[in-house]
């Protein structure tokens, strides 16, 4: 499973068609870059644990707002794009980080980093399963 | 708390999302070297266009 079978051979494409395919999906979206770790794609994937958790603690260090419920349309967006940050929303959620509500001009710099870092970690959990199953090709 | 300069923000921003978008957007290193630059740069450039057009309309 976590080797690299692309090479459009058909012993690449049955050992990339073996195991449980959206594994790396899960993992990738659960804790940012385990998807690429997953695929022994190290470099690739700690760049983007890099790039994720780094946006996401910028964000908490901006005073960003962590949201908790969805009272309207926007907050519904706000509330599925921090989802997005798997674990590390949940963590922080368990652990009281975040503004209740946007205090400070870069408060709402923050918010952004934190929605922002969470759609970036689907896109990245994504690009795992892909590089699993073969649709992209190293 | 930190407090960036919004400059320094929008750095910051271009930065990590360049990252992940030229990882992800891409197959080869070389590739995924030039598109996480060529995004950096459309970023950053678009936001300092962006701030001098608001700037002359507020004038």
């Amino acid at each position: 499973m976590a080797t690299t079978p692309n090479r459009n051979s058909a012993a690449g494409q049955a050992a990339s068609q073996s195991g449980f395919v959206y594994l790396p999906l899960i993992a990738g979206w659960l804790v940012p870059g385990a998807g690429h770790f997953l695929l022994r794609k190290w470099y690739r994937g700690a760049l983007l644990a890099a790039a994720i958790i780094g946006m996401f603690a910028l964000g908490l260090a901006m005073q960003g707002k962590l949201y908790a419920s969805a009272h309207d349309v926007l907050d519904l967006l706000g509330l599925a794009g921090d989802l997005g940050n798997g674990l590390l929303y949940v963590l922080s959620r368990a652990a009281g980080l975040g503004a209740e509500s946007v205090q400070v001009t870069v408060g709402d710099w923050g918010t952004r980093f934190i929605v922002v870092a969470g759609m970036l970690n689907v896109i990245a959990a994504v690009d795992a399963h892909n590089l699993r199953t073969g649709r992209k090709p190293s | 708390m930190i407090s960036p300069s919004h400059f320094t923000a929008v750095v910051l921003f271009a930065l990590f999302v360049s990252t992940v978008f030229g990882i992800t957007m891409r197959e080869t290193p070389r590739r995924m070297i030039r598109y996480g630059l060529y995004c950096f740069a459309m970023f950053c450039g678009s936001a300092i266009v962006l701030s001098w057009v608001m700037y002359l309309i507020a004038r």
